[in-house]
């Protein structure tokens, strides 16, 4: 009996995976095989979506867009989620003020994805905001054209809305690190960059390594934002794919979101290959 | 995203019985028993055109039933019809969406002898011809997709049968709008689009079936594309379409694509863009916010869509019956008042007029400046006394349409040709 208790408490969850996660994704893979025409879905099996969606210079180009997106974005996130867990973990010596700190960084996540994006446009536009001081300013005589509607405010508003899932596991991590190791590293005449290199960036690996996953897998899988940022002039594999569901193209839309699945467990593979997050969950 | 649940208050059961009779006499209305069309609903699937929570109201103060509107976008009502058709009872959808929907056989024809104003419809629906000496226009044309066989038929009829697809409630001929305060010039045609004096302040919108018109009357305005038919291009003539748009797009022609009504709205007010692919209504509420704006009729003439309501095939029994009752009060001018006072046009156009006064009439029908203001739904001032519409009456405009919204037969190769230009 005490054998199948394990099997008892994962049933719930496997239950809900099986029907909500699995089924799906067999019916997604079976649909991409399907033919289809402007009125209806043909059951059958194809290759025509998958050779349509690979032999397209198109697909590469909006893969490899979609990958570039991901990879700036990843960095930037990083770069800034990284220096503000670090003084909040270890800059910040109060415990009340850590915690006001860390909530006044959650706060732009009151609001909903979708407002926080849009509100950049009034800020960003010809007429907007920037725009207008800096010509107040005399700093420039023509409004700047590449704040909106350009790769730039696409990779804003992705830095922007995803920062902070970079901050939480990273700062997870730093606050698990026991200080005494800190001293000891001080003790040993190491300086701020060797105990940040080889103690601190270490430790933290996992918390990276998690705040990736997020940041890539969000940004990969994202459509409004580059519709919305880019005004409709820039391309991501989410954007085509709802491009082709919009159309009731629907074989051709779930060859695609294959590919982007594999690409996506491609990548996330290959970060658990390098950093293994199971060590802090 | 614009997902949202309207559903009417019941209000009143009160005296029903009494009122259903009332409003019987006056409006002929309505003929159901009244005991037990105050249990029925119709859910009714729409975009947000015509999708209002007053029309709903109305009828169930005329019909004593409710109507329960669900409000999406034009792709996603195709979608839903074909996919999840028994999660509403009426569509109001497209032509060019019902020519991909109807012939899954989710839907049932609408019998028109049950339709009292049938022949009262506006002939663009009946005959495909505003007028017997206008000609057909390109694209699919309401009247092209109007019509079946028999009750089983998958294709349509090639002329007017007692058997209709869809019930016309709504239209419009739509251009280029313009903010007359930024260009600079006169717009007079199509081309101008690409005029490179509007670098990087031009939009097209980018819903595949609706951009491409747009795209073909820019291209054939332009001397750079000349179609056999614009609503049914050949690949090559979509070829040399999207090559003309990436061309202008990697020139930096393009501020940016619009998908919503309302990304529309703030492109043209926050004057990112002056001159793009607009709706009627959207123009309005530009000016609304005290913002010039112009629904400029262009040389080439208009691009014209269409939509109606459609019975969805499970409906039965009384619900049908409702159904009809509710067609026909579609037709019987209050909805048709409102939705022309909104600068679309009435399917039926005499009973609409009953409900409009004389200046409305002159304004939104004829093409005579407004002796008084015009006063929007809401009870907002649209336009000011002596203000005359853009493009001008009833027949100027819905007369000058070249193209319709369309499905090509080319769908899947336009879409995915679409995407290029997209990810260009």
């Amino acid at each position: 009996m005490t054998r199948l208790f394990p099997w008892i408490q994962t049933a719930p969850l496997a239950l809900v995976l099986a029907v909500f996660l699995l089924v799906p994704v067999g019916m997604l893979v079976v649909v991409s095989f399907y033919d289809y025409d402007a009125f209806s879905l043909i059951p059958a099996f194809v290759l025509t979506n998958y050779q349509e969606l690979f032999t397209s210079p198109v697909t590469w180009q909006t893969y490899l867009k979609t990958i570039y997106f991901a990879g700036i974005t990843w960095a930037v996130t990083l770069g800034i989620g990284f220096w503000i867990a670090y003084h909040l973990a270890f800059v910040v010596q109060n415990a009340t003020l850590r915690m006001v700190l860390f909530i006044l960084c959650t706060v732009p996540f009151w609001t909903s994805n979708l407002i926080r994006m849009i509100a950049w446009v009034p800020f960003l536009g010809r007429n907007g905001i920037l725009n207008s001081t800096l010509i107040g300013m005399g700093a420039i005589e023509q409004p700047l054209e590449f704040l909106l509607f350009s790769d730039f405010s696409v990779i804003l508003a992705f830095v922007h809305l995803y920062t902070l899932f970079m901050v939480v596991p990273i700062f997870n991590t730093m606050m698990r690190i026991d200080r005494r190791l800190l001293e000891a590293a001080r003790d040993a005449g190491a300086g701020f960059w060797q105990t940040l290199w080889c103690v601190i960036l270490p430790l933290t690996k996992p918390g990276i390594g998690i705040g990736s996953i997020f940041v890539v897998v969000l940004v990969m899988g994202d459509f409004a934002t580059v519709r919305l940022m880019s005004g409709g002039q820039s391309a991501s594999v989410g954007l085509m794919i709802s491009n082709q569901y919009g159309a009731m193209q629907y074989p051709a839309a779930a060859a695609n979101a294959v590919g982007l699945l594999l690409m996506v467990l491609l990548v996330v593979a290959a970060m658990l290959r390098i950093v293994d997050i199971r060590r802090e969950l | 995203m614009t997902d949202k649940k309207i559903s009417v208050t019941r209000r009143g059961a009160l005296a029903l019985a009494g009122a259903a009779l009332g409003s019987g006499a006056v409006t002929g209305f309505p003929t159901i028993w009244a005991q037990n069309i105050r249990n029925i609903t119709l859910r009714q699937l729409g975009t947000g055109v015509s999708g209002l929570n007053p029309i709903a109201e109305q009828v169930k103060k005329d019909l004593g039933f409710t109507l329960q509107l669900t409000v999406t976008d034009t792709d996603a009502v195709a979608q839903r019809a074909a996919t999840q058709s028994r999660s509403f009872d009426i569509a109001d959808i497209e032509y060019f969406s019902i020519k991909k929907v109807y012939p899954t056989g989710v839907m049932q024809p609408i019998d028109t002898t049950k339709i009292k104003l049938a022949d009262k419809i506006v002939p663009i629906f009946t005959t495909g011809k505003l007028t017997p000496q206008s000609a057909v226009a390109q694209g699919t044309s309401p009247y092209s997709v109007g019509f079946v066989e028999n009750a089983t038929a998958k294709t349509f009829a090639t002329q007017r049968t007692p058997l209709m697809t869809l019930l016309p409630t709504i239209y419009n001929a739509d251009t280029l709008g313009i903010r007359p305060d930024l260009v600079g010039r006169p717009i007079t045609h199509w081309k101008d689009l690409l005029d490179p004096a509007f670098k990087g302040r031009a939009s097209i919108l980018n819903i595949p079936g609706i951009g491409i018109m747009d795209a073909a009357m820019v291209a054939e305005s332009a001397g750079l594309v000349k179609y056999a038919d614009k609503g049914n291009m050949t690949r090559a003539e979509i070829d040399k379409t999207v090559a003309f748009l990436i061309e202008a797009k990697r020139a930096g022609q393009f501020r940016a694509f619009w998908k919503t009504f309302d990304e529309s709205v703030n492109l043209m007010a926050s004057g990112e863009v002056v001159i793009q692919s607009m709706w009627s209504p959207a123009v309005a509420a530009v000016r609304s916010r005290g913002i010039a704006c112009t629904y400029q009729p262009l040389a080439e003439g208009y691009r014209a869509w269409g939509s109606g309501l459609g019975l969805m095939r499970h409906l039965s029994g009384l619900q049908l019956d409702a159904a009809y009752e509710y067609l026909n009060w579609y037709l019987s001018g209050w909805a048709g008042a409102f939705l022309n006072r909104q600068g679309y046009y009435s399917a039926v156009l005499e009973t609409a007029k009953a409900q409009m006064t004389e200046n409305e009439w002159g304004y939104w029908m004829e093409g005579k400046p407004a002796a008084s203001d015009i006063i929007a739904p809401d009870g907002k001032v649209m336009e000011k006394t002596g203000a005359v519409r853009d493009g001008g009456s009833f027949q100027e405009r819905m007369g000058r349409v070249v193209c319709w919204n369309s499905v090509m037969g080319e769908d899947r190769y336009m879409v995915q040709k679409w995407n290029e230009f997209i990810a260009a």
